[in-house]
């Protein structure tokens, strides 16, 4: 029998760059392979040369034996390839049954045929261990249940070969886990999974194989039996990676935020957070950490001028800020590393150099009263680029030709240029390769330095062990406790997360 | 020194490199639009058993072919040129003003007013107050939208269209009462004052000079203020303005005040420059052809000015074509629907696709 997907030597170049240089690969059913790459390594042209989207210069994809024809996605799709993006593509007012059988319904005449989704769902979900409640709507599902969804969406199609994209970016660590012996149980079952991931662990925990591009070129090929996490990032970054933050003991000063009896209501108006009381010192990191959706993403809002404020207040240095008023904020003293850098932190379609001045355009040097200096905003951006090491052919190309680690680097550079007394980072490293996250973390550590009061939240609960000098825990829109990061215990912060008390 | 010397010529190298945003391929969109439509109009001519070569010849030989010609033509573009502007400063904020004509009409009436209305003041004091107020209305009306967009989030596309027939209506209703030409039956406004007419160079209109100094204004504004800079982040990403400290919605009802003023100024200069009165039926359709204009442009204020010649100078040897090879005049409403379409297509969908765009390959890792 032959391999599911056979890509053998495709080379693709785009102006300026190779973007995959002779490439194979093989995926066999009942397997796992883990595709590793930085962003930017080419996994994103890979994938859509599978699928049929573009041309590749040289070589050829072979899907169960037989070639592809480009442009022929729909082939691709019925021989059985499917996918689970990143981005959920799924109708968030529909239920789980409305969602998955979306496309291709069962029918009864003219109508569609609801007994028989629902019955389909459920020998679905009960066939590959997917429990799923069919008439749940979407939007009030948890991430890692909507994740599931579209895997039941896929399997439904009869797929032979699943593709997931990042599949535990969003989720919490013990939807992670669930997630992983799904994967194996799906692979145990014949199905080959190709699954790009950041996170080495993940990998290690469930890949049979790993293959590892680098600049557009297979760099490597090797299972989780022979190497070990760091061996892997060295793989993909070409040369070793420390893994482990290196820090000092922190020099705590005075209390520069101040956060009292702080309420938030969420997106549907339901109370989010529910009295929050958080002092941050001098010259320290405070991580938050927590389950998603426990009210992290509206308590860094409110704190930042961009949610309304329910109750309590937020001070800095003693004095108030004006609620919902990000700018007013900004200039009390708090940069902002936002969790949406799409939404919030770049606009797009402009250049790298106007994105890295987007909160100060109008003071100098890069304004002289009404009038520009475009002068001043190109040799900012010029030396910023080389300073923050963000990969692009020119300071002048758009945000959008840029990849998930460099944006956001445009975004840290910017927020961080100031040296304002407070530094709110949201998930700054979600979705980011690993040595833009080294990079990363070593500007807040380099903040925190400096003095700044470092407020982390992220939803990696490495990431917060490895750089906080005191950890909160948040649960339910509280903060559970707050421990001393040489004090702090895995376990012990994991069963807080949960809303577990002791 | 030599250091600081490297980086000065880095500096200009890459922000040279960035300033060739004039890339062909984008240009070559309108150009080809207009060139194919005038040869599917070419089409249309020969079914009805005429020259189109003939009726091409003559439109622009009428047009392009003299002075007197070219000084009709530019008379005829100035309105467009401003209309076409105002739509474009709005498409610029994000907001899709369809509303230029009320707006133009509103000052097209206004300076109609003022023409008359201040008899007796010298030229150079009489126009520019001409002016001013034709703008101020234009304004007013487009201001009425911006605040519901603002305040209310009303779709400008509604509240533009919605106030374009008001406003027509309140028009006729004044030019046919309160304003109308004393012991007249026709609707429509006196005869504005010679102080109050715009001056004319040697067959060659002052407005039209006035609208390319206001487009090349408008221009550097966008591109090198602080203003235009708050319009077009809005525009382009509303979150990250908000976020970045720009006054949102301050900067959505000023992007629409100077698009309505812009409309109203091209009404205004109508009125002064051409028809020195305002009748319901001089100003048809000028706002309208603002849409095409703009687009036909690219959105870019400079852009603007060639397809607003073109427009204009089809308008103005449409009447010459009829007369030399039988072609009906509409023929240039024609090729103006055709150009529109075909402009379209590939521009919306990239003006307005922004970073939302959630196609199947967006998010796949890098």
């Amino acid at each position: 029998m032959s391999a599911l997907l056979e890509v053998t030597g495709v080379t693709k170049r785009y102006p300026g760059v190779v973007a995959n240089d002779n490439v194979s690969l093989t995926v066999n059913a009942g397997e796992v392979v883990a595709l590793l790459g930085e962003n930017g390594a080419g996994k994103s042209t890979l994938l859509k040369a599978v699928f049929g989207l573009i041309k590749p210069d040289s070589g050829e994809i072979k899907i169960g034996g037989t070639p592809i024809v480009f442009g022929d996605t729909a082939g691709v799709i019925s021989r059985g390839v499917g996918m689970v993006h990143q981005h959920f593509q799924l109708v968030p007012v529909m239920t789980v049954a409305e969602n998955i059988i979306l496309g291709d319904e069962p029918k009864r005449g003219i109508f569609i045929n609801k007994k028989a989704a629902h019955d389909e769902i459920l020998a679905l979900s009960k066939r590959y261990g997917l429990e799923v409640d069919p008439e749940a709507v979407i939007e009030d599902l948890p991430v890692g249940m909507q994740q599931r969804v579209e895997i039941l969406k896929a399997l439904r199609k009869d797929v032979k070969l699943l593709i997931l994209d990042e599949p535990t970016a969003v989720l919490t660590p013990q939807e992670i886990d669930e997630l992983l012996s799904v994967i194996r149980k799906l692979a145990d079952s014949g199905v080959g999974i190709v699954l790009i991931t950041h996170k080495l662990h993940e990998v290690m925990a469930v890949a049979d194989r790993v293959v590892v591009l680098r600049g557009g070129k297979l760099v490597g090929a090797t299972s989780p039996k022979e190497t070990d996490e760091a061996g892997l990032a060295q793989m993909m970054v070409g040369r070793s990676v420390v893994l482990q933050v290196n820090r000092t003991e922190a020099k705590r000063g005075a209390v520069v935020l101040e956060v009292k009896g702080l309420q938030v209501r969420d997106d549907r108006k339901i109370l989010s957070v529910k009295g929050v009381d958080l002092s941050l010192h001098k010259g320290e990191i405070l991580g938050v950490a927590g389950v998603e959706g426990n009210g992290q993403r509206e308590f860094v809002e409110a704190i930042c001028g961009m949610r309304h404020r329910e109750a309590g207040e937020v001070l800095i240095n003693g004095v108030a800020t004006k609620d919902m008023h990000p700018h007013a904020v900004h200039e009390a003293g708090i940069s902002h590393i936002p969790e949406d850098r799409e939404k919030h932190g770049l606009v797009s379609n402009y250049s790298i150099a106007d994105n890295l001045v987007l909160n100060q355009f109008d003071q100098t040097p890069f304004a002289k009263g009404w009038v520009r200096n475009l002068a001043e905003v190109a040799k900012n951006a010029i030396s910023t680029v080389e300073k923050f090491d963000i990969r692009t052919p020119s300071a002048f190309n758009s945000a959008s030709s840029l990849s998930g680690g460099n944006k956001q680097k445009v975004v840290v550079a910017r927020e961080l240029s100031e040296e304002l007394p407070v530094l709110v980072a949201a998930q700054p490293t979600r979705g980011v390769d690993v040595g833009s996250i080294e990079f990363i973390h070593n500007q807040l550590i380099s903040a925190r330095d400096r003095g700044a009061a470092v407020l982390l939240v992220s939803a990696e609960l490495d990431e917060i062990l490895s750089l906080s000098d005191r950890i909160a825990v948040m649960s339910d829109g509280k903060i559970v406790a707050i421990v001393e990061s040489k004090d702090a215990d895995r376990n012990y912060i994991g069963r807080l997360m949960a809303g577990l008390k002791e | 020194m030599s250091e600081t010397n490297v980086d000065k010529k880095v500096v200009k190298n890459q922000s040279e490199e960035s300033r060739k945003k004039f890339d062909v391929g984008s240009w070559l969109i309108p150009i080809v639009a207009v060139l194919v439509a005038m040869l599917l109009a070419a089409i249309l001519i020969k079914l009805q058993g005429l020259n189109p070569i003939t009726a091409y010849k003559s439109l622009f030989k009428t047009a392009f072919g003299s002075i007197e010609g070219l000084g009709v033509t530019l008379g005829k573009s100035t309105p467009l040129v401003l209309s076409g502007l105002a739509v474009a400063v709005g498409l610029r904020a994000g907001l899709f003003n369809i509303g230029a004509q009320g707006q133009l009409l509103s000052g097209a009436l206004a300076a109609a007013w003022a023409g008359v209305t201040f008899d007796g003041l010298p030229g150079y004091i009489h126009i520019p107050i001409a002016l001013v107020i034709g703008a101020f209305f234009g304004s007013v009306v487009a201001g009425i939208s911006g605040f519901l967009k603002a305040y209310r989030g009303v779709h400008e596309v509604i509240t533009t269209i919605m106030l374009n027939s008001i406003v027509m209506a309140v028009a006729d209703y004044l030019a046919s009462g309160k304003l109308r030409e004393p012991d007249q039956f026709l609707t429509r406004t006196s005869e504005i004052a010679e102080s109050a007419k715009l001056p004319i160079y040697g067959n060659l209109p002052s407005g039209f000079f006035m609208a390319v100094v206001l487009a090349i204004s408008i221009w550097w504004i966008l591109g090198r203020t602080t203003s235009g800079f708050r319009i077009e982040t809005v525009g382009r990403n509303r979150h990250a303005a908000w976020y970045a400290g720009i006054p949102v919605k301050r900067t959505v009802i000023s992007a629409m005040l100077i698009s309505g003023s812009i409309a109203g100024l091209g009404g205004a200069v109508e009125t002064l420059g051409i028809t020195y009165r305002y009748a319901p039926a001089f100003n048809l359709g000028l706002g309208f052809d603002g849409i095409t204009i703009a687009l036909l442009g690219r959105v870019h204020p400079i852009g603007i000015i060639p397809g607003a010649v073109l427009i204009g100078g089809m308008r103005a040897g449409a009447a010459n074509m009829q007369f030399d090879s039988g072609v009906a005049p509409e023929l240039v409403d024609l090729l103006m629907a055709l150009i529109l379409l075909l402009v379209t297509a590939p521009l919306i969908t990239r003006f307005f696709k922004n970073s939302s765009n959630k196609s199947m390959t967006s998010g796949w890792g890098n």
